[in-house]
């Protein structure tokens, strides 16, 4: 499973320029011109979700009070956040170990650099190219009391690793009665929309890991929320697949807690209340839902939505989510993966069945369109900003 | 020293043209020292200072040497077969005998034929519909046997599912056996998971799963535990011959070496996976033949010999230990037992085959017969054996067929390490749903929920 793709690492870091008030300019020049090799995203320096104060960054919900008190940040992007993540486990367990496909050298997308040099080639080095291998691996680091931080180089290729995730790592507790775990277990992958990864370094598979009992699947949305999620995946005792959005790697840059900290799994957080309608997404899909919120609050004088990073995908926090719309009474979901069996699928049947009585419209769901993620037709296909807004507004205008 | 350290330096310069940061790094290293300690972490570039000085120097080959001739290569020498005992339970040379003392032969005889009277009387309880799976030992007593009693307790084993040998020898008692294949309340598995589907923690066995060869590449990544927390032990992996064809086989073998792990693949080589013939499997010259493929140290044993098991199986854990690297035996042997108790072997091969098979070279016979030259059995301690073995057996098997099965709680805990809140609503709604319709969700084989 060789992939030719090597990140764009000039481009990358021009993304983003965008100021999120020139958002109406913009989708016009993106309806006329071709897209931009960068891809589809705007407006991510500027996110008021990007946390680029030390004040900002301390007040994150759910921090530990030590790091609040401790009050120490440092600028960093996700790809940085993510490698002091794992900085982080390798010096505070002696049985971590970080392998895959090129992390010796400092990883495809950067997330391992400067690792093997500060702890040594048994605990940070490649493996041969093998998926399966790489997954099977890590069961057994794991199943021997070890921790295993693995990486598969993009979420595209996963696939062949999914017997061993699905049928082994997930049952590995359930079916020996306990007797054995793998809850050191974590894999990584860069995952979602970059702008020009075609069929192959774009996908989102988090749907069909949700399927599967006795694994944690979780998502984060920035350089703050990685490296928390990151050690409370690699420290649970379960194991979790942590799909990184690639195309926030460079682009999301804020200020981190210096210290070593967690944020909860399983947990979503309100990122901005609102009254009238739910809306809900995760990893790099919240910057357009956060910009199209701000249109459709434009254009619906009065309006108030409310913004939900579900960051866990299994087991997802139906409570937070169920206690939103029986207060707004109207829910949109986006998500990149596909439509059909995507995940927007299941919160909208929970919702449906929990929170009956409160809705006053259909739940929108705005996602990829059921085919292969194409590459010329990126922008035509992914759940952009106008998308959203269209589901925004069905949702209050029904 | 001197030489090591000037290929380091021409290592370091040649990656340096290539990268700009380690040109960068390699400004700093002013010293010879310096450079000899930052050496080791540059990028993971093939030791090119080992080509052949007349050879071809592609670093995906390096001790290839030119040819002239044009010559495609199928195959190499055909792989032997070791054997230490004869047919007739003699040891044919002298100096391969592992000289095992009499305690020792007793207690690999005795839990062969222990394996055969426990395969028998489950085998029949499926049949009867008593338990609902089952998969025999046959013919393969003396590939568990020799190579158990070659491993310590702390090597972690990894099996397929036609180990159960291996389990008994390290202790597993009848009454163990009994409740996994009864789904009963003892079940260590809580019976979640199909009859000999074994596992055991006291006795480092992971647990039984049914996907074949995924228990491979999980064996290295163990393996390669015990290497960094520098004990003194291996991970063992049985696999048959079928297997060996999915790609967690490939995978397992390469990362094992790459990764210099001490891991043992143990193939168990009968001849079929379920119906197929190796013929179907493979072309090559059996599994063995791959492990040097790998790079990996390869033998084939005789696997109907128990002493030549033994032998392979301790050489092959020394040499793993030592050199931290895996090793592949390939054991011959013969399934002469059904595929499970779902299949039905004579639809695809005759039964006249089998009967020879047992007749011509049965495990058991062979090794009794080197018990009865060392006067070590008899046929009245065998009658004895067998009478007691079968009187253990069967009042394990009453034992376990009257124990409740788990409790219904049971179907909801460990699929993660805490029951999350969906899961707590399922189970509620189940309960419910119990107490509603009482008849239809009779729990009077069930133990009581705690």
């Amino acid at each position: 499973m060789a992939s030719l793709f090597r990140p764009a690492t000039a481009s990358l870091r021009r993304l983003a320029t965008t100021n999120a008030r020139q958002l109406h300019v913009t989708a016009r020049l993106q309806a006329e011109n071709p897209p931009p090799a960068e891809g589809f995203m705007p407006g991510v320096a500027h996110s008021k979700l990007i946390r680029g104060t030390p004040e900002l960054a301390l007040a994150t919900p759910d921090l530990p009070a030590h790091i609040v008190k401790d009050g120490q940040t440092t600028k960093m992007n996700l790809f940085q956040a993510v490698n002091n993540a794992m900085d982080t486990a390798l010096g505070t367990d002696e049985k971590a170990v970080v392998f895959g496909e090129d992390v010796a050298f400092g990883g495809v997308f950067r997330c391992t650099i400067g690792l093997a040099e500060k702890y040594g080639r048994d605990r940070v080095f490649n493996t041969p190219l093998t998926e399966q291998g790489i997954a099977g691996f890590g069961i057994g680091l794991a199943a021997a009391g070890h921790t295993a931080i693995a990486e598969i180089q993009f979420a595209d290729y996963v696939f062949p690793a999914f017997d061993q995730l699905v049928n082994e790592a997930a049952k590995y507790r359930y079916r020996s009665g306990d007797q054995f775990n793998v809850g050191g277990l974590t894999v990584r992958m860069p995952a979602m929309a970059v702008g020009h990864g075609g069929h192959y370094h774009s996908q989102s598979p988090e749907a069909y890991f949700a399927h599967t009992p006795g694994i944690k699947f979780v998502v984060p949305r920035s350089p703050i929320q990685a490296k928390g999620l990151l050690l409370a995946s690699i420290r649970d005792k379960n194991p979790v697949i942590f799909m990184e959005p690639k195309i926030l790697y460079r682009a999301a840059v804020e200020q981190v807690p210096v210290g070593d900290y967690e944020l909860p799994l399983g947990k979503a957080e309100v990122l901005k209340e609102g009254k009238d309608v739910t809306v809900i997404g995760w990893g790099s899909q919240l910057y357009i839902l956060e910009n199209a919120i701000q249109m459709a609050e434009e254009k619906h004088p009065g309006l108030s939505c409310e913004l939900i990073d579900l960051r866990t995908i299994a087991p997802w926090d139906v409570e937070t989510v169920v206690n939103s719309v029986n207060k707004t009474g109207r829910l949109v979901i986006a998500h990149e993966a596909p439509l059909t069996g995507g995940f927007a699928g299941e919160i909208a049947a929970t919702v449906q069945e929990k929170c009956f009585l409160r809705l006053e419209a259909p739940v929108q769901r705005v996602c990829g369109w059921d085919t292969p993620f194409p590459l010329v037709f990126e922008k035509f296909y992914v759940p952009d900003l106008i998308r959203c807004y269209e589901g925004i507004r069905k949702a209050i205008e029904y | 020293m001197a030489s090591s350290l000037r290929s380091a330096a021409t290592l370091l310069s040649r990656t340096a043209a290539a990268h700009p940061r380690l040109a960068a790094r390699r400004a700093l290293a002013t010293s010879a020292a310096r450079l000899q300690a930052s050496a080791p972490e540059v990028v993971v570039s093939a030791p090119l200072a080992h080509a052949a000085a007349d050879g071809p120097k592609f670093p995906g080959a390096l001790h290839s040497k030119y040819t002239h001739e044009l010559a495609f290569i199928k195959q190499s020498a055909v792989l032997p077969t070791y054997r230490v005992l004869d047919q007739d339970g003699q040891i044919v040379d002298a100096a391969q005998d592992p000289h095992v003392d009499e305690a020792w032969a007793v207690k690999v005889y005795k839990t062969m034929v222990t394996l055969n009277t426990m395969d028998m009387i489950l085998y029949e309880a499926q049949r009867q519909g008593r338990i609902s799976f089952y998969m025999t030992n046959y013919g393969e007593e003396a590939t568990h046997m020799g190579s158990a009693a070659a491993l310590e307790l702390d090597d972690i084993i990894f099996g397929q599912y036609r180990e159960a040998g291996v389990l008994m020898y390290r202790g597993f008692t009848i009454d163990e056996f009994m409740n996994q294949c009864y789904s009963n309340v003892h079940d260590y598995g809580k019976g979640r998971q199909m009859p000999v589907h074994y596992g055991s923690n006291k006795l480092n066995f992971q647990t039984i799963s049914s996907p074949l060869g995924t228990q491979l590449p999980q064996a290295v990544g163990a393996a390669y535990a015990l290497k960094r927390a520098k004990k003194p032990n291996v991970a063992m992996c049985y696999f048959g011959e079928g297997a060996a064809s999915e790609g967690d086989f490939h995978a397992a073998l390469n990362m094992a070496t790459t990764t210099n792990s001490p891991v043992l693949f143990f193939c168990r080589n009968n001849g079929f996976a379920i119906s197929t013939p190796v013929s179907d499997q493979y072309r090559g010259d059996g599994i063995a033949a791959r492990g040097i493929g790998y790079g990996m140290h390869t033998l084939r044993v005789d696997g109907n010999d128990v002493l030549a098991v033994y032998r392979a199986t301790q050489l092959a854990r020394k040499h793993a230990i030592e050199h931290s690297e895996p090793v592949l035996i390939e054991a011959m042997t013969y399934r002469v037992s059904h595929h499970s108790t779902s299949d039905d072997s004579s639809a695809y091969r005759s039964k006249r085959e089998v009967e020879d098979w047992k007749a011509r070279d049965n495990p058991v016979t062979r090794f009794r017969k080197y018990m009865e030259a060392k006067g070590w059995w008899d046929q009245a301690k065998e009658d004895k054996h067998k009478k007691e073995t079968r009187k253990t057996v069967l009042a394990a098997f009453a034992k376990a067929e009257r124990e409740p099965k788990p409790p219904v709680v049971d179907l909801f805990t460990d699929v993660y390490d805490t029951v999350p809140p969906h899961l707590r609503e399922q189970e509620k709604e189940l309960h419910a749903l119990m107490a509603k319709y009482p008849d239809h969700y009779s729990t009077a084989a069930y133990a009581p929920s705690k």
